[in-house]
Parts: C-alpha cells; structure tokens; sequence
C-alpha cells in the first residue's frame, strides 16, 4: 500500500467491473426465472454487444450512439434467433439437454464472431473522449463515469418495468407459476421470448459499455459470462439488488486481490469465490433456504 | 412399529404441518386422509427422510430415525411409492426391481468392473429375486420392456414391485390407486392384503374413500397440516370434525 | 443371458480389429492419429462413466488429463522417477482431488454442477499456466521421458500404439462389465431419479463420488500417457476448450455407450487432421453438433446406427417372409 491513490484506484476499478458483473448477472437472472434454464450463452450476448459496434462503426461509419443501439437491435435478434431455434422447439427435456443446448449455442456464436471477426482484439472508442480526471490520486477516466450512470439507469427501468409495467408483471407470473399464469390469459411462450430479448440487450448493453477500456475480441465472452453467473449467485437468483451487490463484491476482491497479491491470479479469484459460494450457500447471501420439491 | 411425535413443517412463511402424532401398530394398514394440500405426502417425505423437519421426532421400533438419510432408512426396512410415479424410465422393468434389491447385495464397483466370480454369483441370484416380485405383483411378461413405455396403471405396480424387493418391515404408498381403473383398483386391494399377508406394515395416502374404507384398520386425518382425527373407519365416518371439514365437501 | 453373449462377442470382435489394425496400415502418420484417437477415446470413456451412466455432468474435465499429464511430466523431468510410477502417481494425484472437491461439488445438480465443474475447470487451467517454476508456464514441459519395459521402448507409434490401445480396451471393458453389475443400475438409477434411487437404498452421495473418483483417476492416467508419448505438454491442450471438445465427442457418439465413446473420438480426432478447411470451422462445426444432436438424436450416433440396423434386420426379415410366400 504504497500510496492511497493506489486503493482508490483498485476499488474504483472493482466497482466498474462490478457494475458489469451486475448487469450480465441480470441477465442470467431474467432468463431463469422466466424459464428455469441457466443460459450458458449469456456471456456471449456480451461480446457480441461490443463486437457489433466495432463493426458498425468501422463499416456503416455510422456515429457512436446510432451505431451502439443497432448493435443492442443486432444482439437482441440473435437473441430471438437463439430462442426460436434451439429453445422453443425442445419439449420436455433434461435439465442436462438444456444445460449442453445452451452450451453448443454459446461455442457456436463465439466461432461464428471468430470467422466474421477474426481472432485480433479490438478497442471501441470512449464515448467521450479519454481525458482522465485525477481524484485523491486515483485517475477515473469517463467511461468509468459512463459505466455507473448506465448501469444504475438499467437497474431502475428494470425495477420499474418488473414491478410497474402489464408486461414486466407478466413475466413474473410466469416466474412464480407458468400454469397459472397461462390460466389468467398470459401467453407463457411469448414471455419466454422476451426475457431472451431482454436479457440479450441488457448482456450486449454490458459489453458496450465495458469494450472502451478493457478491450473486446471474439472470446471474452467466457469469462465475462461466468463472472456475471458468479455475482447473480451472490445475489440469489435475482434481478435485483442482491445481484449487484453481488457484482460489485465480485469486482472489488478481483481487483484488490489482484492489486495486493496478484495480478495474474486474478481470474482464479472469481472463480474460487464461485465455488466457495456453491458450495456453501449455493442459495445465494441474502435468501432464506428453500426446501426442494421432491 | 412406526411412530411420529409433534412433526411440525415450516416453508417459509406456510406451515404445512403443525404438531402432528399418532402411531402405527405392526402389521396393521394404516390410511391417512385429507384434502389436497392437507400435508400427506409432505409427512411422507419427512419420514422418509427427504424433507428435514423443523420440528419433531420419528421412531421406528424403538429406534430414533428422525434426519435419517432415506437410503440408511432403506436398509432399516422402511420403504415408498410415490404420488408422481417416479420409476427409472430407461431402464427395463426387470432392472427396476432388481435396484429395489440394491441393498440386498453388496459386491463393490471393483469386484464389478472385474465380474468376480462372487458378483456373478450374486448377480444371478438377485435376477431371480426380482422376477418373484414380478410374479409376485404380475408383471413378469413386461419383464423386458422399458419403463417409461409401460402403461400408467402397470406403472403404478413397478413401484410397488420395486418396493418390495427391498423387503421392508413397512412400506408406505402415496395415492397408489390414483389414475387407475376400477379393476386396477380393486386388483391393488387385493395386491395390498397379500402385501399384509407376508407380515408387512402398510400406510397408505389415499383419496379413494372406497379403497380406504375397504383396506384399512384405522385411519389418520389431516387437514391444513393439523390432525383431525385418528380412528377406525366407523369412528371416522361418524366424526363430525371430519364431515365437517372433509368428507363434507364432496 | 443371450443379451451378454452377444456383448463378449461384440467387444472381441472390436479388440480384434483394434489390436489387428496395424498389421494393415503401412503409414504411419494414420498410426499415429490412432494413437490420439486411443487416447481421446479412453477420455470420452472416462466421462461417459460420470456424464453417460450417472447422468452428472461435467466441463472441467479437461483439468484432470492436465493434471495427469503435469504430474507424471514434473516427476519425471524434475526428479528422478521412474515414468510408471509417475503414471501411478498422476493418477492418484487426480483420484485423490477428485474425491476431496467431489463432496461438495456433486451436491449440485444441473446447471449449477456444470458452472462449478467449468469454474474448477479454469482454476487449474490458470495454475498450469501460472506456478511457472512447476509447469513451465505457458510454454510448456519439454523432455518428458517415454515408457519402458524392459528392452521395449514406446517411442514410436506402433508401439505407442499398442500402449495406449491396450490400455484404452481394458478400460472398456471393465467399463462395459460395470454397467451391466449392481453399481452399474444404481448409477443409472440416479441418473433417472436420484430421489426414486435414495429411497430404494443406493447411496447417491457417494456412489456419485466415487464414480467422480474413477473418472479422474482414468483421466488422469490418460494425461500421463499422452505426456510419455508427445514427450512435451503445454497447458494450451488441457483448457476449457477441451472440456468442451471432450463434452462434444460422448453427445455425438452416444451417451452411456463405451463404442459410442469411441466414435465420438475418432470423428473429432479425424476431421481436423483430414479436413483443413474444418480446422478453423471446428468450434463452430462442435456448437452445431452439440444443438442438433441433442434436439435430434438424443441417444448419439451409436443409437443412430442400433435404429437403423434393426430396421434393416427387420427389412431383411420381412424379405425373408415374403420369398417364403
Ligand atoms: N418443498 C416445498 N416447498 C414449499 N412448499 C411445499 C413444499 N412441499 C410441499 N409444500 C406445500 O405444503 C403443502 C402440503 O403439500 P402436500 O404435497 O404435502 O399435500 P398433500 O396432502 O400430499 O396433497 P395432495 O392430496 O394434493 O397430494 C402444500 O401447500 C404445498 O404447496
Ligand atoms: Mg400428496
């Protein structure tokens, strides 16, 4: 600990990261609970959100903000494709079909960017600019700025529309109780889609946000994707607050551990944090145990 | 035989059992009763050792089985079925029995992998075990068959089968007469004293009252998680608590 | 009765041709595919024990051929151990980790067994590439010893072949026999229900283990085999990849099936090697797969191929009637 800047740095960093953590998190959160399926892929809708706006923008030329929602239009479409194609036909199946569809799907799309993309990393541009402000020593450059403003916006308008919209309400009937929900008239299947869909724009929303600083390429969507899982199991399963909570704990101990003991054991954090968690309170931090039905 | 002192079962905020106690005589056919949701197989799953109990004790004999493993309680003889038919779909019937009868054996993974002359020895002789049971409950000619393309009702006497294989002191059955015919049901009357007969304990969850009435020596009541009633089948049928609460509603 | 019969004959009959092949095939590039098939194939076999029989899957298994193949490669680099006792060792190592996370890993069930697997999966994946001094790092352990005996040393591939094959028969076999014992039905019994099976008296909690255990321990002994005849490992061939790679070869071959494994590898070994254009198709050729043989052809190619020669059999049958006619 040689000056306080370095800490403020470190935990500037972690919450950043942890912000992101977040919002995958969510969207593993939404999918599951519309469907029971853990969605391997989920990472991939990340790198797909930055990977789109590279090439929207290097190819159409198109401006920064046009060229990020088309992206979050392109990656929702591969959301939807991914849902008709290999989700809504199934019925009936293991819980371990799913588990290897979702996987086939996940390798499939990150070979998919390889051959369209290439292997090579690429860097988006800052959404405004580079120029570091300094804070007790500690350099935030605007993007971090960017990160915690979208993301604490995506965290509202996911509250409000979960608990205020027809539409978000809806979705957790079907959450809660799909045979019932479709009994009051709520077409399950169509809620279904749209927590693929949502989940998809908020998880490429994730990867726009993140690419200006840590770079994108063809696979970080692995990481990212198990990362994101790692803090929506802090968080139990929610969409909520105990999936950023869980996120932001997940970034700062990845990126003080990093900082105090080492970097290059930084990855191995996230996961050993992972596996203490499953294995100890695999129901989350901050809910009660529930009794499998058998 | 079989007793259940002060059971109480919380989930989270829903109690669906509170302080419920009675016993079971050896050899007797116990029914238990009550409307949907009353808590039947909830008990089920608490004395079988699926469910942790927040509260309460379970004994078998003399013995203290409460938060026992449901495959220690195996070996002590205690025994299913369940409401939801769960056989082992992709395997064929006669396997199904012959896993009833797993703990009747005991060659390990290696004396397996190497067919050592005494698994071979074992393994025949619990091939012949299960086809009693098939005989005993009349499946033998589906044998071969898979499990999960067997008939709704013949399923239902797999898991009988099943059960018995692994020769229990006692063995409880949770709606085996649910989505049978008539003439499956009466055949499982039947099925269900010469159960009795081979000296066997029986507790049956049960919503045909025909069945119930018929087979039973005394019957439990729930309702909402309490117990109502516990007496023969006159006693019951005269209980106003339990017209009131049950068969009232019929 | 008739039914196992006709698995000895089925088994010789493929150990034949295995040990026979290389009496027929001159080149010895093709030998030297087959030895990675042989090794592939005593993974996928090894899986197909957890994932086929017991119905648990996992996405790290890739980590215990890395770490078979990392132990048998320090011993016998860094300290002078005989090349069979590191095998030994290796395998231990790998059945002794397997049974100490294999407690509360196995707990899981689902999607959450495959996230905490593929979590463990790159841990050790970051320790082979970081405890450098160890490992070597990312660039790898060179002059790694091949396996002896006596005057016969296997460092060439027919008798890399032969190592390799006979070992990877042997493992099949025993395989097959588990399946058809006691153990064998209760594994299958948790796969269709863990409660149904609990209640019939089979310990799921450590049968599960165990099974673990083995599937480690064979796996590792593949890792070792492989660093004995490459002579040289990086930690590049033991990644999260591979545990998909590995995944991908038992759902193609056919779940639960030992030849099934055995297909799975040799398509998967084969078409990088013969078809250039696939090598940088390959991931994607897998996720394709993986979707379709899953949504489709839920028993593999092995079920595939069992469907299609009963219906032939039963095509020829009918012919047979017909002529009698
Ligand atoms: N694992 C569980 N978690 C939460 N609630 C549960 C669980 N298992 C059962 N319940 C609840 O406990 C109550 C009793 O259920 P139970 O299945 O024991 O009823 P039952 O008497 O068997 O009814 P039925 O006749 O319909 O089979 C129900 O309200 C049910 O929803
Ligand atoms: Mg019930």
């Amino acid at each position: 600990m040689d000056h306080p800047g370095q800490l403020v740095q470190y935990v500037l960093t972690g919450l950043s990261n942890g912000a992101i953590y977040a919002l995958i998190g969510f969207g593993f959160a939404i999918i599951h609970n519309a469907t029971g399926i853990l969605n391997f892929a989920q990472g991939e809708f990340v790198m797909l959100g930055g990977m789109f706006t590279i090439f929207i923008l290097s190819f159409l030329n198109l401006p920064l903000i046009p060229a990020i929602m088309l992206a979050i239009i392109f990656s929702t479409l591969v959301g939807i494709l991914f849902e008709r194609l290999a989700i809504r036909p199934l019925k009936n199946v293991k819980p371990l079909s799913l588990v290897i569809i979702t996987i086939g799907a996940s390798i499939f799309i990150r070979g998919a960017a390889m051959l369209i993309w290439g292997k090579d990393t690429h860097a988006l541009p800052a959404f405004s600019g580079s120029n570091p402000l300094y804070v007790y020593g500690a350099t935030i450059m605007p993007q971090h700025l960017w990160i915690f403003g979208i993301t604490i916006m995506i965290i509202i308008a996911n509250k409000l529309f979960f608990s205020y919209s027809i539409l978000g309400k809806a979705m957790r009937a079907c959450a809660y109780n799909a045979h019932a929900a479709s009994l009051v008239g709520i077409d399950v299947k169509i809620m279904v889609l749209l927590s693929f869909m949502v989940s998809s724009a908020i998880g490429s929303m994730a990867g726009i946000i993140i690419a200006p600083l840590t770079m994108t390429s063809y696979d970080v969507g692995i990481m990212l994707g198990i990362k994101g899982f790692c803090a929506v199991i802090i968080g139990g399963m929610s969409s909520g607050l105990g999936t950023v909570l869980g996120g932001l704990l997940l970034g700062l101990l990845e990126s003080l551990g990093a900082g105090y003991i080492s970097a290059s054991y930084k990855d191995a954090i996230a996961f050993i944090i992972l596996l203490l968690i499953l294995f100890i309170r695999p129901e989350g931090l901050f809910k009660q145990k529930a009794t499998q039905r058998v | 035989m079989l007793s259940v002192e002060g059971i109480t079962q919380i989930f989270g905020g829903l109690t669906a059992l509170e302080d419920v106690s009675f016993s079971v005589t050896p050899r007797s056919i116990t029914g238990i009763i009550g409307p949907n949701g009353a808590g039947k197989t909830t008990l089920f799953n608490i004395v079988t050792g699926l469910y942790t109990q927040t509260e309460g004790k379970v004994y078998l004999g003399e013995k203290n089985i409460s938060f026992f493993a449901p495959e220690t309680l195996a070996g002590l003889g205690l025994v299913r079925t369940f409401q939801n038919v769960e056989l082992f779909g992709q395997m064929s019937v006669l396997e199904n029995v012959m896993v009833g009868l797993h703990t009747k054996s005991k060659s390990g993974i290696f004396s397996c992998a190497f067919k050592l002359p005494g698994q071979i020895r074992e393994e025949k002789t619990v091939r012949e075990k299960a086809y009693r049971w098939l005989e005993f409950t009349g499946l033998v000619d589906e044998a071969d068959i898979a499990a999960c393309n067997l008939p709704f009702g013949k399923g239902r006497l797999l898991e009988i089968s099943r059960a018995m294989a692994v020769e229990p002191q006692i063995i409880l059955m949770d709606e085996p007469a649910a989505g049978l015919n008539s003439r499956e049901t009466a055949g499982l009357a039947e099925l269900i004293r010469k159960i009795q007969d081979l000296g066997i304990t029986i507790v049956l969850v049960e919503h045909d009252m025909e069945l119930v009435m018929d087979v039973c020596e005394s019957i439990v009541v729930l309702n909402l998680g309490k117990k109502l009633a516990h007496g023969t089948p006159r006693e019951i049928q005269e209980d106003k608590a339990v017209i009131a609460a049950y068969l009232g509603e019929d | 009765m008739i039914k196992e019969k006709r698995q000895i004959l089925i088994f010789t009959l493929f150990a034949l041709i295995v040990l026979l092949a290389p009496l027929f095939l001159k080149g010895s590039y093709f030998l030297n595919v087959l030895v990675f098939i042989g090794i592939n194939t005593l993974l996928a076999v090894a899986l197909n024990l957890l994932l086929g029989y017991a119905g648990q899957i996992s996405l790290g298994h890739a980590a215990f051929f890395g770490l078979g193949a990392y132990v048998s490669g320090i011993l016998t680099t860094r300290f002078p151990v005989d090349p069979w006792m590191a095998l030994l060792a290796a395998a231990l190592c790998a059945a002794l980790l397997a049974f100490v996370i294999g407690f509360p890993i196995l707990k899981l069930k689902g999607h959450y067994l495959a996230m905490a697997t593929l979590g463990f999966g790159i841990i050790m994946y970051i320790f082979f590439n970081e405890t450098v001094d160890l490992t070597g790092g990312p660039s790898g352990l060179s002059g790694i010893p091949n396996l002896r005996l006596g005057q016969l040393i296997f460092d060439n591939d027919r008798n890399n072949y032969y190592l390799v094959w006979v070992i990877t028969l042997g493992v099949m076999l025993l395989s097959i026999n588990l399946s058809q014992s006691r153990i064998g039905r209760a594994l299958r019994a948790i796969n269709d229900s863990e409660v149904a099976a609990r209640v019939m008296g089979v310990n799921a909690r450590i049968l599960k283990v165990q099974i673990f255990t083995i599937s480690a321990f064979v796996s590792a002994i593949a890792g070792s085999l492989y660093a004995h005849t490459m002579t040289f490992i990086s930690p590049t061939s033991f990644g999260f990849n591979f545990s998909v790679e590995l995944l991908t070869m038992i759902i193609i071959g056919g779940l639960g099936s030992m030849y099934g494994s055995f297909l799975g590898a040799a398509i998967l070994t084969m078409l990088p090697e013969f078809l250039r254009v696939f090598r940088d198709f390959d991931i994607v050729i897998y996720g394709l797969m993986l979707i379709l043989i899953t949504m489709f052809m839920p028993k593999g190619l092995i079920g595939g191929l069992e469907a299609l020669f009963k219906i032939v059999i039963n095509k020829i049958k009918g012919g047979a009637q017909n002529v009698k006619r």
